[in-house]
């Protein structure tokens, strides 16, 4: 806990941070907003899920130190790193089994017909 | 200073995200903005816990991470097969791989 | 039997942390749901090499890394195509193969791909995996399988699976 470093710099390192993830999440909803379809949606969600979130979690760490908090804050973290793929595989493929298909850009790409679910 | 720019940063977001889930066009939209929302709240329980200098929350955040996520798989789980207990009659062998 | 210790070592590890108690009868509670747990789990039939994966352990964490790396590309990649979708959003559907053994070598891969944001796993099947990606970059780092590669030599050969 009382380690011989100035704690200006713990608060510099918040700051780098923080601000980032701040960034990455506002730019991750507008794309929420922005993006053409749900399953272009996904991957706006995905950056508030993983580095966004993550950001933000490693700037809280720096503030509370060695402590229980710390690890709280990691359990949070990993939890969240390890759920959100599961949800959002979960929800791609309920949105493919409910007859939604992604909308593509480039033709060739008949993966989904061929062995895909209809 | 700087939880207050986070909380403002996740609050905002969690503006933009509502307004999908408000407009939709699909109900996989909506689930994916509540979510995305579910992950804001964590963070904003979070980063409200270190303002007030009451990291306490921290417990909240980690229940409201395993329900949200719980909370998704059982809402994806209701679209898909219209029931909660009884996929495996309802749908063929592929009930359990959702 | 070592994923039921080494599960009992880390719910008891969990319990301590969340709680932080040291008074023995507390401790003696603590120590009681853990058996309740393990013991639930062991009558699921989850406790085993795949619900427990611990023979990945070491080969993961040296995994981490580089995924860490993969996933702070990824979301510069697809902040570039929020901020300016004209020519950059260009969605596509494509069919990767996966050149994992087992199940659990499967599932490390396609959450790899979801984790990194651009790309998301929609489908696997007869190790193919269904992919969709949101811009040129992204599939194309997929196409290369690297990630398919080091997914693999995470997994391990496949007779020291148990």
């Amino acid at each position: 806990m009382a380690l011989p470093i100035d704690p200006i710099i713990f608060d510099i390192l918040t700051w780098l941070f923080i601000l980032p993830g701040a960034v990455l999440l506002i730019i991750g909803g507008i794309g929420m907003i922005t993006m053409p379809d749900v399953f272009a949606r996904m991957h706006p969600a995905g950056v508030i899920d993983t580095l966004g979130c993550e950001l933000i979690l490693v700037g809280l760490m720096f503030q509370a130190g060695l402590t229980i908090v710390t690890v709280k804050l990691a359990l949070i973290l990993a939890f969240i790193f390890f759920t959100s793929p599961t949800a959002t595989h979960a929800l791609a493929r309920a949105c493919l089994n409910a007859g939604v298909t992604p909308r593509v850009d480039e033709e060739k790409s008949a993966a989904l017909s061929r062995g895909g679910r209809p | 200073m700087s939880f207050a720019a986070a909380a403002l940063a996740v609050l905002v977001t969690m503006v933009l995200v509502l307004v999908r889930a408000l407009k939709g066009p699909t109900v996989f939209d909506r689930i994916l903005a509540v979510n995305a929302f579910g992950t804001l709240t964590v963070l904003l329980i979070s980063v409200v816990g270190f303002l007030q200098g009451r990291p306490e929350f921290l417990d909240l955040a980690l229940v409201y991470a395993l329900i949200n996520f719980i909370g998704t798989i059982a809402v994806t789980k209701f679209i898909k097969f219209r029931d909660m207990g009884h996929g495996e009659q309802a749908a063929g062998p592929d009930a359990g791989d959702i | 039997m070592l994923h039921a210790i080494s599960l009992s070592i880390g719910l008891a590890a969990l319990w301590w942390l969340l709680s932080g108690y040291t008074i023995p009868l507390i401790l003696a509670f603590g120590a009681a749901s853990v058996a309740l747990v393990v013991f639930i789990a062991h009558r699921m039939d989850v406790v085993d090499h795949e619900g427990h994966p611990i023979q990945v352990t070491w080969r993961w964490l040296t995994y981490l890394p580089w995924l860490g790396k993969e996933i702070v590309m990824a979301n510069i990649d697809v902040v570039k195509a929020v901020l300016s979708p004209k020519g950059r959003v260009h969605t596509s559907v494509l069919r990767t193969k996966a050149t994992q053994k087992t199940e659990l070598g499967h599932v490390i891969y396609a959450n790899s791909i979801t984790l990194t944001p651009g790309t998301v796993t929609l489908a696997v099947e007869d190790g193919v995996m269904i992919v969709h990606a949101l811009t040129r970059g992204a599939a194309d780092g997929l196409k290369s399988g690297e990630m398919d590669r080091r997914c693999t030599a995470v997994e391990g050969a496949p007779g020291e699976d148990r």
